[in-house]
């Protein structure tokens, strides 16, 4: 299917109004690191079931800003607030607690070299000293989820890119958190693995509604987004009908550290900005 | 242009020593306080304690050797060959002991801490630790510093009694001299201070070796070029620190003793 041509009209279906405030929120946020801003005056939000896709090239700062979101790096000035909460300013201890709320999938997966698997996907368990065998069936669950389960005594060492960033997306999961941060999900991997990666953060999407934060520069891996839903009676993502879009599914795109996008699939093809058109051409 | 890269120099190195006295002080507060990690304690006992067994005996034998070699000339010029021992384990015990295994094992414990945290920080290991709610600080650096001033204790004790026991061999087979005399003045003129003076160094020594690691392990950047980095920076520092503390505790410690010495 070709996106960007103007035989397809892409209708935005209503989204669902959102029940409660949203989840994360950028206001005015500024960052530099010894020299020019890398970020300025970012504004924008993510609502109760919604999917945000930051679209930019590489080194726009895109990775970083994942990073503000949850309190990793901290912004020069403005606020980022997290569940209700200002964390630009929240000491380093508070924020542990308010990041178990949070899983995260890091560009490279960052998985723990020295631990198997298994570990890996329960540290934050393990952390909270839950029975072992309680451990091994939510670990098992998983790594089902992400079609992984026969890796569980295995070291990351011994898996391939694509299975890596699986288990990264298993051990995001396991605590079932209430915002999800993609970085890069598919980075440096081929077509095939980067369908299967995106397969599941659409299953996961349309399975448990988690609200999610996605960063890539993909293009195809955006439109797919936007474009598919999972269907669990096949158990593989299936096309919207031909003009349809995932209502909650929308899109923000960063240029030299600004925010110059924050809109639906429509109306990013639609938009006029020369960047976008660059960006899209 | 010389002025301004003296005035950048000057504000680096006051910058190091602000972040390394805040990492230090969040590291040294989290030993008393909960959740502290006894699994990874041990893991750790075990990687610096027993795995710096076998070169602390080693050194402690070779130096308590050597300085019997070289006392037993020059102390045989005054008449004073006998107090061999007294002057090989009163060396041992205050002063090579506990410097020489600090600095031992700074190099095979400080390099591998500041390695291997470094390579998570450049994995973003370390990131993803504190996204999954763990305070790397807890959960890496405080068992660490935590067996390494336990396990420095220990080892300084093993390479005292190596260092005699080196003495004598090289006394006895070597100089030909009388073994249990030997003994007897090793042990009968060692003093209560003299030896509070050398167990209280390695808790500073250790402290310093872990501390010095693990920072310069933390703040890696650059890749695995910056790992290598980092760990020269925390072997040379944590060696030179060592030594640097060692004078310092020394002269307050002979101040406090000043009467029993």
């Amino acid at each position: 299917m070709d996106l960007k041509s103007p035989a397809v009209h892409f209708v935005q279906e209503p989204a669902p109004k959102a029940a409660n405030d949203p989840v994360l929120k950028f206001s005015g946020v500024t960052l530099s690191f010894d020299g020019p801003p890398v970020l300025q005056n970012i504004t924008f939000s993510v609502s109760p079931r919604e999917t945000r896709i930051l679209l930019g090239p590489t080194g726009v700062g895109k990775s970083v800003l994942l990073k503000l979101a949850n309190g990793l790096l901290r912004p020069d000035t403005g606020s980022i607030e997290l569940f209700d909460q200002d964390v630009s300013r929240m000491p380093e201890e508070l924020l542990f607690a308010l990041r178990t709320r949070i899983g995260m999938v890091f560009q490279e997966g960052a998985l723990f070299d020295s631990l198997i698997v298994r570990d890996n996907v329960a540290y934050q368990l393990i952390q909270e000293e839950i029975p072992d065998d309680e451990i091994d069936v939510r670990v098992r669950e998983a790594l089902r989820f992400v079609e992984l389960e026969q890796t569980f005594d295995l070291f990351p060492a011994s898996l391939s890119g694509g299975m890596r960033r699986r288990v990264a997306i298993a051990r995001a999961l396991i605590h079932k958190p209430d915002l999800l941060l993609y970085d890069s999900p598919t980075g440096g991997l081929d077509p095939v693995t980067s369908t299967t990666i995106i397969e599941l953060i659409i299953k996961q999407r349309d399975f448990y509604h988690t609200p999610s934060l996605l960063v890539t520069h993909r293009l195809q891996d955006a439109f797919t987004l936007c474009t598919h839903r999972f269907d669990p009676g096949s158990g593989t993502m299936v096309p919207l009908p031909k003009g349809h879009t995932d209502p909650n599914t929308t899109f923000l795109m960063l240029s030299e550290g600004s925010l110059i996008f924050d809109g639906s699939l429509a109306q990013l093809l639609e938009s006029q900005d020369p960047f976008v058109r660059d960006f899209l051409a | 242009m010389a002025l301004d890269s003296i005035d950048k120099t000057a504000k680096q190195l006051i910058l190091t020593f602000q972040d390394y006295s805040i990492f230090a002080y969040r590291a040294l507060v989290n030993l008393f306080r909960p959740p502290i990690y006894w699994t990874d304690f041990l893991v750790q006992s075990d990687i610096i304690g027993v795995g710096s067994l076998s070169i602390v005996v080693l050194s402690g034998l070779s130096t308590g050797g050597v300085l019997a070699l070289q006392s037993a000339s020059t102390l045989s010029a005054f008449g004073a060959a006998a107090v061999t021992g007294q002057f090989v384990s009163k060396t041992m015990i205050r002063e090579l002991g506990p410097v020489l295994t600090g600095v031992m094992v700074s190099g095979r414990n400080a390099s591998s801490m500041a390695s291997e945290l470094g390579s998570m920080v450049v994995t973003e290991q370390i990131d993803a630790m504190r996204a999954l709610g763990v305070d790397p600080i807890r959960k890496l650096v405080t068992p660490r510093i935590f067996a390494s001033i336990a396990m420095l204790f220990f080892l300084t004790i093993v390479s005292d009694a190596c260092g005699i026991i080196g003495g004598g061999l090289v006394t006895v087979f070597m100089n030909h001299q009388n073994g249990p005399q030997y003994y007897s003045m090793a042990w009968e003129h060692l003093l209560f201070p003299e030896i509070v003076q050398g167990l209280v160094k390695p808790l500073f020594f250790g402290y310093i070796l872990s501390s010095v690691g693990c920072f310069y392990g933390m703040r890696t950047t650059g890749g695995t070029q910056g790992v290598g980095r980092s760990t020269i920076q925390a072997v040379v520092t944590a060696s030179v620190l060592i030594i640097f503390v060692d004078f310092i505790i020394t002269r307050l410690l002979l101040n406090i003793f000043a009467s029993w010495i």
